[in-house]
């Protein structure tokens, strides 16, 4: 793949129940925000457009159409829209680019959860003939994960409450859209009653209502906006088995995989923004990237300070590609999920122009 | 950009009901034909695109996490595609994009709908908080569009029976097919219920299970297997909102855009003559004088007289044969039914199509639409690399 650069990153504030406002309205404003950041007015001036959400979300079939009238597509434009996390849009879209088909893209995710209950509603993603008549919410799966790195000892419930306490910090300190935030001590979290058995409700990430938009481009086209840019120098994302029985939980191949093909350990990891839904998950992914304490993991907070459901592995990217822009930073990894228990993961390194 | 080429097509047979298989069994059948189409095995694959259309229509959200180890997909990439009823199509492009962009050497595309677990009627009138019920589904959602047509073509009456009779006999010589009508008959047609005023019963596609797949290689490999390799000379999408002031939504623009793109990409400027058969997504009869014209085969207004002229008919020896597959009005699962279009586009070109093959056809176009007719996924597919 071709070197890209992220141009501009927008993202609504984490809300828990954005009510009235409905998906178009939610994607309007941070569509509007990354464009005019280049100066760009809708659609029409960038050369692809790629979506990423949810129908089951919305609660409707071919609910990413109604997205389509926040773009400004008349004349038509070429577009597409994949059913995942919009970072996987931005990987069509920087195939698209590769192949020489656009210098541009604008991508945008969306997610609006608050109409239903989300975890629930996972449990309908799952194998349709033995798993989901049994309705496994997203959370007890991922309790059957942090229990199995609890029992094997390789992390303790004070680890899980520490990755809290951060996010809570980290947001506080540096996330205006965080929907989570402040200061509380690991032992204060763990004064709390447990909820799905050993996850207390601090350990996993809050329901949001939200969207985030980013626009790319090749390098030269980059260049001529005149404006600072970080560059995706390397992405890969990988699949496992969904048979929960069958993977090691403990551990997230797919991951460690996805960081070899993307390049982590090519560098320093300054900073790391990982789509991390559950505390314990955190820990399972800075391992599998090899990340150390070198490395700031979450500045923003992470999903556990706000979870754009469809949109949160593109703000991921978008968090990384910040820092590089604003000059805080050289070189960052960001890390996009999908599915019960890290089933499928997307590894991104962005590195300073 | 690097050149890309069809290695493999895998179908399934196409049923109401394939109660034989689950999804899993289902894509897994198609994947399978492909890959032994192609003389494969799974590790021979990088990477599977996968694109169904709404994810209500079965009730599994982002399938592809189920559906990972019915591909073989552990430790792989996998992306799932969802354009509405283009989404057949767009997929087929989307796995093409991955080996054009010379990021991958070889990947399976896989697409599927399995309407017999599914009510899609219920999962298209699913009332929303924002806007007014519609409990139409798509025929009544077209039937107007098409009745405009006929307004403004004068468009004889049967023009749409005419199509559903020749699509059924094409679709008589594909074993693969859902309905199996060799001997229907305009009357046949005729006398069917009207469901939405101008398509009756007989006029409309059926609802069906099945799936469809295609390897697509680069140019290192796309000699390896026994098949002659079909190569992608064009590929395009367009989208446009459901609604504008001003849209036309009988002839609509982002059709016209798309085929334009594909065209001058695969240096067409004559489809009639240089194409040598299309696959076009028509699950009503109307829509194919109405696409005639949209892809440039027909002038505005024109389009149902290559229909009744049998333009369009290979069993009256038309010059531009349209679905010698039967196209969607035999068979439509839906979620695979543009990658059915794109896929017999490709069996055509390397004429291995059995009794609906058109002799010596060299180039061909597929199609596929969705959403309000606003979502269009097309390619050129050629003998020749260049």
């Amino acid at each position: 793949m071709k070197d890209i650069a992220v141009v501009s990153f927008a993202q609504s504030d984490c809300r828990r129940d954005a009510g009235a406002c409905n998906e178009v309205e939610l994607i309007m404003p941070v569509i509007e925000q990354a464009l005019q950041e280049v100066g760009l007015r809708n659609s029409q001036d960038v050369d692809f457009t790629c979506s990423g959400s949810c129908d089951y979300q919305q609660g409707a079939a071919f609910a990413f159409v109604m997205g389509v009238d926040a773009l400004g597509a008349v004349p038509p434009i070429k577009e597409s829209h994949v059913e995942m996390d919009a970072a996987w849009a931005l990987y069509e879209s920087m195939l698209k680019i590769t192949m020489g088909q656009a210098e541009s893209a604008l991508i945008y995710g969306f997610g609006k959860s608050s109409p239903g209950e989300l975890p629930t509603v996972l449990s309908q993603q799952l194998d349709p003939y033995y798993l989901a008549p049994l309705w496994v919410d997203s959370v007890s799966l991922a309790a059957l994960q942090a229990r199995v790195l609890l029992d094997r000892g390789i992390i303790s419930e004070q680890d899980m409450a520490a990755v809290v306490s951060r996010s809570r910090a980290n947001a506080k300190a540096n996330n205006p859209h965080a929907q989570l935030a402040g200061d509380v001590s690991v032992e204060e979290l763990l004064a709390e009653a447990e909820w799905v058995a050993p996850l207390r409700k601090h350990d996993c990430c809050p329901i949001s209502d939200g969207a985030s938009a980013m626009v790319i481009a090749t390098v030269e086209r980059a260049r001529s906006w005149g404006r600072p840019f970080a560059v995706i120098k390397g992405i890969d994302h990988r699949m496992e088995s969904h048979n929960i029985g069958a993977r090691d939980l403990a551990r997230s191949a797919s991951t460690e995989l996805a960081a070899e093909k993307a390049g982590v350990a090519n560098g320093a990891v300054e900073v790391a923004e990982l789509y991390a839904p559950f505390s314990h998950q955190e820990i399972i992914l800075s391992r599998a990237l090899g990340l150390d304490d070198s490395t700031e993991i979450n500045p923003s907070g992470g999903v556990l300070a706000g979870n754009l459901m469809m949109a949160s592995g593109l703000s991921r990217i978008g968090e990384v590609a910040r820092h590089i822009m604003n000059g805080d930073i050289r070189r960052g990894v960001a890390h996009a999920t999908s599915g019960p228990c890290l089933q499928h993961n997307l590894v991104a390194v962005l590195e300073a122009a | 950009m690097q050149y890309a080429a069809v290695t493999g097509i895998g179908q399934t047979q196409y049923k109401a009901r394939r109660g034989d298989v689950s999804i899993a069994g289902l894509v897994h059948e198609a994947a399978r034909n492909a890959l032994d189409d192609a003389g494969l095995d799974w590790n021979d694959i990088e990477a599977v695109i996968i694109g169904k259309a709404p994810d209500m229509f079965e009730g599994v959200i982002m399938p592809e996490i189920y559906l990972a180890d019915a591909l073989g997909c552990d430790g792989k990439p996998m992306l799932r595609v969802h354009t509405a009823g283009s989404v057949g199509g767009s997929t087929a492009l989307v796995a093409a994009s991955h080996v054009q962009s010379g990021a991958f050497r070889r990947v399976l595309t896989v697409t599927f709908e399995k309407q017999s677990e599914s009510n899609a009627m219920w999962a298209l009138s699913n009332p929303q908080p924002f806007s007014p019920h519609l409990n139409a589904g798509a025929g009544g959602y077209f039937a107007p569009i098409m009745r405009e047509y006929i307004r403004r073509s004068g468009a004889p009456r049967d023009t749409g029976i005419k199509v559903a009779v020749k699509d059924r006999l094409h679709g008589a010589r594909n074993p693969l097919n859902h309905l199996q009508m060799p001997d229907i008959s305009m009357q046949e047609v005729e006398d069917s219920p009207m469901l939405w005023d101008p398509i009756r019963f007989l006029e409309s596609c059926p609802s069906s299970d099945g799936a469809c797949a295609m390897v697509i290689a680069d140019e290192g490999l796309a000699n390896d297997g026994p098949r002659p390799p079909v190569w992608i000379r064009g590929g395009a999408m367009r989208s446009e909102p459901t609604m504008y002031a001003g849209r036309d939504e009988v002839n609509p623009q982002a059709g016209r855009d798309c085929v334009a793109d594909v065209y001058a990409q695969a240096g067409i400027d004559n489809p009639r003559k240089q194409l040598d058969c299309a696959e076009v997504y028509v699950p009503f009869s109307w829509y194919e004088p109405m696409w005639l014209e949209n892809l440039g085969f027909a002038e505005e207004g024109e389009g149902w007289r290559l229909t009744m002229e049998g333009a369009t008919s290979l069993d009256e020896g038309g010059d531009i044969p349209w679905n010698c597959s039967g196209g969607v009005l035999c068979s439509n699962p839906i979620g695979a039914s543009g990658m059915i279009r794109f896929a017999e586009a490709a069996r055509q070109v390397r004429g291995d199509a059995g009794e609906h093959q058109v002799d010596g056809a060299r180039t061909a176009l597929g199609h596929a639409y969705g959403g309000g007719a606003q979502f269009y996924a097309m390619w050129v597919v050629s003998t020749d690399k260049s």
